[in-house]
């Protein structure tokens, strides 16, 4: 099998998934220059209201395609109305509050949000029913999934719409618009609150995709899946340049492929007795074909977090976004 | 004149006397009171640390627990069975202070010249990657003993007096919980006259200048990013101390112990209780370390009575409570429950 080659793949498929999520922080930091830092609770609870509603579905004789389409059209709906209310309830009222106020606000909100998940769903994970014929197909000495098809295509569409929505549409020049200065762009007569509230609405409901999408790829959703999902997906928009759109697709899929890269090979690179000249003691722990791993992929988490120190140290605007000064 | 500063030393010298004999009172209620005044002490002087990064310097930490748990492993491995060491502690107490500041140091220096906010992402990163590396490091060599945690670790030894078993002393028992709170309440008196110093000193009003306006701290002559540095590793260093006392009391760390919501708490307790204020992080940080106890004693037997069974778990009670803290503050009284008076000024009149 071809490790190379596979682990581009699942890169592929999770860098899409982050790719979708970052545009959810990138497109609110854009408008009003916030970490929304309860996106990834959002993310998680689309997925499990999606989950909930395939699993009930589950032994229903309407086919299998339908049975997970109800599922995300429950997800969509609902992460839209949280993400507005969100916004409504509070980050509006803080607008004009020192930075630090909606900060915070944001880290309690995910924390509430995490713990109403809790309380609906309770503390184990929602596992995925059998319900699709997962088939496998035989890429050039790797294997591919239905499921990681169906993935990407379905990523690579909403990225597709998204891109025509803010370019091609009279609310997405405003929305570009308030995104260059919101002052201004209220006196060329965008409605600024219309604005705010959509971009949260909007990347509500792309989050609530991409949960359902990360959920069915690992088979399982669970009440904390949306911190780390949240905090990858971060850091692909810092890594594109946060507030550029198409900065956030690029930074997501890169981000997938590095760490699907560094999880696969960090074993063998830091398998110290695959290095030249193990002498003495540690020639010793390698005797009769052991190993002496300093990291195993058990330190996949570690690599989305080194990218963005990485980033933030040698190009804080990130891959395509502008300079991001001490106090933009 | 002469009356007011009289009565301000008497009630000085009622309060003190008040904290001399609590350990006592309480001790006849059950020791293990004794014991949950401890943790609410450690809590009190955790958000003491993060007052200075977060309220005094305005920067936002949302994996301030990272630097807890590095002062805790520093004391737990030099102090235990574990690698066989058994150092005192007030060797390794400032270790773990420093190692903490060289920590604080490492992840501040590349984000502080940045904008606020990617700091409180790179600190939330920083916390979950310090906890994934305790509970890796067990392997190829056993460093933290990975999610087992490491067990046995020595308390704290003055002299002949061990920290660990009872003593009798002018005929009153005094046992070992009863000993931490007063060296806790030692520890805090100095953290609290440290923090005093600071806040009026040169650096305390460059911290505020800067939470403020940066720009305008800046063009008053402030070397902005090592002056944001000291703030964040000083910060740091006191959660370190923190830290190895944990370490001591408890006998037992395990990266259990330091995940996000610690975190969380400590930023709620400081935030609730009125950022920049020390009394105001003191009371914010009693109050909310005794909200966990008080929902123990209060929801379970209510729902038990009322539904007969256990609907909510007091735990995630707990952290809605905590959750909902940071919104409603920052939304009706963003200065706190008790504000700094310059604080207060400078959070209302932003307001539009």
């Amino acid at each position: 099998m071809d490790i190379l080659l596979q682990q581009i793949i699942n890169g592929l498929t999770t860098g899409s998934v982050y790719a979708v999520v970052a545009l959810g922080y990138t497109m609110v930091y854009g408008v009003i220059q916030l970490i929304n830092f309860a996106h990834g609770e959002v993310v998680m609870i689309g997925a499990m209201v999606a989950f909930s509603i395939i699993t009930s579905l589950a032994g229903s004789s309407l086919p299998p395609l339908v049975i997970v389409l109800a599922g995300v059209m429950a997800a969509v709906p609902a992460c839209m109305v949280i993400g507005y209310l969100l916004e409504r309830a509070a980050y509006r009222p803080l607008r004009h509050a020192p930075r630090l106020a909606p900060l915070i606000t944001a880290i309690g909100m995910s924390i509430v949000l995490q713990h109403l998940a809790l309380l609906a769903w309770g503390r184990n994970p929602l596992a995925f029913p059998q319900i699709i014929d997962n088939r496998v197909f035989a890429v050039g000495g790797a294997a591919i999934s239905s499921v990681q098809i169906a993935i990407i295509l379905l990523s690579l569409t909403m990225m597709g719409g998204l891109s025509w929505f803010v370019y091609r549409t009279r609310f997405g020049i405003a929305i570009r618009a308030s995104a260059e200065n919101v002052h201004v762009a209220g006196l060329m007569g965008v409605n600024a609150d219309r604005v705010i509230a959509a971009t949260f609405v909007i990347g509500a409901g792309l989050g609530a995709v991409a949960g359902v999408m990360y959920g069915s790829y690992y088979g399982i959703a669970h009440y904390t899946m949306g911190f780390s999902l949240g905090l990858k997906a971060f850091s692909a928009a810092v890594l594109g340049g946060i507030g550029n759109i198409a900065g956030a697709m690029l930074g997501g899929i890169l981000l997938g492929l590095v760490e699907a890269l560094g999880t696969g090979y960090v074993g063998d690179l830091t398998n110290l007795c695959a290095w030249p000249g193990a002498q003495g003691w540690l020639a010793a722990q390698c005797a009769d074909g052991g190993h002496f791993v300093l990291f195993g992929s058990n330190y996949q988490d570690v690599f989305a977090f080194l990218m963005l120190i990485l980033v933030l140290v040698f190009r804080p605007s990130g891959l395509l976004g502008e300079r991001v000064s001490e106090r933009a | 004149m002469m009356n007011m500063a009289m009565r301000e030393k008497l009630g000085l010298a009622l309060i003190a006397v008040a904290l001399v004999a609590l350990p006592f009172v309480l001790a006849s209620a059950g020791t293990a009171w004794v014991r949950i005044t401890n943790f609410a002490v450690l809590f009190v002087l955790l958000s003491l640390g993060l007052n200075i990064v977060v309220g005094f310097a305005g920067l936002l930490d949302l994996g301030y627990v990272a630097f807890y748990a590095v002062g805790a492993y520093v004391y737990a491995l030099l102090a235990s069975p574990h690698f066989g060491l058994h150092l005192p502690f007030w060797v390794i107490l400032p270790l773990g202070a420093a190692v903490a500041c060289l920590a604080g140091v490492i992840l501040g220096a590349p984000t502080l010249r940045l904008r606020g906010d990617y700091l409180a992402i790179v600190t939330l990163g920083f916390g979950e990657i310090v906890r994934i590396f305790m509970n890796n490091l067990s392997a190829p060599v056993n460093l933290t003993n990975g999610p087992k945690g490491i067990s046995r670790i020595d308390s704290f030894q003055i002299g002949p007096v061990n920290f660990a078993g009872s003593d009798t002393f002018a005929g009153l028992v005094f046992s070992g919980p009863i000993k931490y709170y007063y060296l806790l309440m030692l520890v805090l008196l100095a953290v609290i006259v440290v923090n005093r110093r600071l806040q009026d000193s040169r650096i305390g009003r460059a911290w505020v200048a800067i939470r403020e306006d940066e720009i305008a701290a800046k063009a008053s002559g402030i070397n902005t990013r090592n002056i944001k540095l000291l703030a964040f590793a000083m910060g740091a260093s006191f959660g370190g101390i923190a830290g190895g006392m944990f370490a001591a009391i408890q006998g037992f760390v395990s990266p259990e112990s330091f995940v996000l919501n610690e975190s969380i708490m400590v930023l709620a307790m400081v935030v609730l209780g009125g950022m920049g204020n020390i009394w105001g992080v003191i009371a914010g940080a009693m109050l909310l370390s005794f909200v966990p106890e008080l929902l123990r004693y209060t929801v379970e037997p209510a729902q038990r009575a009322l539904f007969g069974k256990l609907l909510v778990d007091p735990e995630v009670l707990r952290m809605l409570v905590f959750g909902a803290a940071l919104v409603l503050t920052m939304r009706f009284r963003p200065a706190g429950l008790w504000p700094e008076t310059r604080h207060r000024r400078e959070m209302n009149e932003n307001r539009a």
